[in-house]
């Protein structure tokens, strides 16, 4: 039964994504006075790019053509540790937030490797920049779980969270310096406005869409459809984590219709604040990328440290 | 003492208290003046927030008073004030280069280490809030010193001046649980004092070097080299 539940979960991760990365596209069109597509526009996309005959450069070699199946099975693996609506499952309790990371750090080598290997300047430059910017994330997200794991004594993500959601409103310093900086790294490493723009194929700027500008097809569609679900996964990382509220800790059917109304609702709000935030912000010149992400960092070790000074027991 | 064993209130104020440093972090990374500004006018805000929450929980209603007086003059009157001299300045525009930000805003994060380590030998004799709000007032001090060392432009010092003020208030307010009225009131007034003759220094630097930079104040010598 917690299996069965644990894979709807995940099922329920990757059928909602393009549903969230609609919503945000809708949100951003309302804000800069344009007419928005409808919210079912991602769907309709990944309906009709795996319609499509893939073309495949014959320089290309078998990396290439796996790399999206890759990528897509890592990230849909990495969504089924995270708690969407219920907190002890089975695949949280197998996994903790380092393997997590790891899955993310797995997907994006393939994704970097298959940016090279057609051997157009476009996907070197892709590949490279990516990570450039995944290798200054990497820590600062770290950082910020490492003060959440320190707080509830546990790696497991379920189990933090749970522990944040017995202790009941407690206002923590060091879990306002976490937030942040999850918020800063989630941006830079789902390519949202200030690092990367998600909707330019203009070459100068771009990172994400440089390293995926060879594939068509279904492969583009795999690819696509997993960044979507890596946007929802630190939307849900941020909205569980901090505001766990609403999620079901128990497995009856009440528990969990409520816990999945509570977690859309929170997603909706979060992808509203970062329409808002993509509209006003511009995108930032890559080389400030590295300072941006030393902030990010700088707020990591700063929850750290006032953790381990200001809470922990004496 | 765990944070799980204190009551709201002392939670409220450390989260303030981490607030006002976070602040103090995004000043010092910082590069236009204008948005310097509107980030000191925030920190003006969570102090206001944070003395209103002091009299409410202490029941002491003088210190509503300063908590007004912190509203109208650090968030309202100096932000406005110094942000009217950048835009007759024509300063707004300028990106101000920071030499090396990552060092500088590493250096921040090893100030607030250290200030807390300075303070931590007083955790044995009173209550950890105390310490913890010392602390970071401490750093927002230290913080604005570093401010007003690593940006060249004199609006900037003047911000930075400013938010150490802040920090001294924070710890005043948070330590002593309000001060008598009359060392409020001579506070609140020397800074605003202080906010007035800036501005007139202002004046006279940019018409001696026709700029705020103060970099290029070195170069004012009794004899040409």
């Amino acid at each position: 039964m917690n299996w069965l539940i644990a894979i709807l979960q995940t099922m329920l991760f990757v059928v909602l994504a393009p549903l969230l990365a609609g919503w945000v596209k809708w949100c951003k069109c309302r804000l800069q006075n344009r007419k928005a597509p409808s919210l079912l526009q991602p769907y309709r996309d990944l309906f009709k790019l795996t319609h499509k005959q893939p073309v495949v450069s014959e320089q290309a070699s078998w990396l290439f053509v796996t790399a999206p199946y890759i990528i897509f099975s890592a990230t849909v693996l990495a969504a089924s540790v995270v708690p969407l609506i219920a907190v002890d499952l089975p695949t949280s309790a197998s996994a903790d937030v380092i393997v997590m990371v790891g899955f993310f750090a797995f997907a994006r080598f393939f994704l970097a490797l298959a940016g090279l290997d057609i051997g157009t300047a476009f996907g070197g430059m892709g590949s490279s920049r990516e990570m450039t910017i995944s290798s200054l994330a990497e820590p600062a997200m770290l950082m910020a779980v490492f003060t959440l794991t320190m707080t509830a004594s546990t790696t497991n993500l379920s189990g933090a969270i749970a522990h944040v959601l017995n202790e009941g409103l407690i206002l923590r310093p060091s879990f306002v310096f976490a937030l942040f900086a999850l918020i800063l790294v989630a941006i830079a490493e789902t390519g949202r406005v200030p690092v990367d723009n998600p909707a330019t194929h203009l070459e100068l700027t771009m990172i994400h869409e440089a390293m995926i500008l060879e594939y068509s097809g279904r492969h583009l569609a795999l690819i696509e459809w997993a960044s979507q679900l890596k946007l929802m996964l630190y939307g849900v990382l941020i909205a569980n984590i901090f505001f766990p509220w609403g999620i079901a800790d128990t497995f009856t059917a009440e528990a969990l219709g409520y816990g999945l109304l509570a977690i859309m609702g929170k997603l909706a709000l979060l992808a509203i604040i970062l329409a808002i935030a993509e509209t006003l912000v511009a995108k930032m010149r890559l080389f400030r990328v590295q300072e941006y992400l030393s902030f990010a960092y700088l707020l990591g070790l700063l929850g750290m440290l006032s953790h381990i000074i200001l809470e922990a027991s004496r | 003492m765990n944070i799980e064993q204190t009551d709201f209130y002392t939670q409220a104020i450390l989260s303030m208290a981490a607030l006002v440093g976070l602040t103090s972090f995004l000043m010092l990374g910082q590069g236009r003046l204008l948005r310097l500004i509107f980030v000191f006018a925030l920190q003006g805000l969570l102090l206001t927030l944070t003395t209103a929450l002091a009299a409410y929980s202490l029941d002491n209603p003088h210190l509503y008073i300063s908590a007004v007086l912190t509203l109208v003059l650090k968030v309202i009157f100096i932000p406005w004030m110094l942000r009217r001299e950048v835009v007759l300045m024509n300063m707004h525009r300028d990106v101000q280069a920071l030499a090396n930000k990552t060092v500088v805003m590493l250096g921040g994060a090893s100030l607030m280490v250290f200030s807390y380590y300075v303070l931590h030998p007083i955790v044995q004799t009173t209550s950890p809030v105390m310490l913890n709000a010392l602390a970071v007032s401490l750093s927002v001090v230290l913080l604005g010193m570093l401010l007003m060392i690593s940006h060249r432009q004199a609006v900037a010092h003047v911000v930075g001046f400013m938010s150490i003020e802040n920090g001294l208030f924070f710890a005043a307010i948070v330590a002593t649980k309000g001060m008598p009225m009359v060392v409020e009131l001579g506070i609140a007034f020397d800074v605003l004092v202080a906010a007035v003759l800036f501005g007139i220094f202002f004046l006279h630097i940019r018409t001696s070097i026709d700029s705020l930079d103060v970099d290029l104040l070195n170069r004012l010598h009794e004899v040409d080299k």
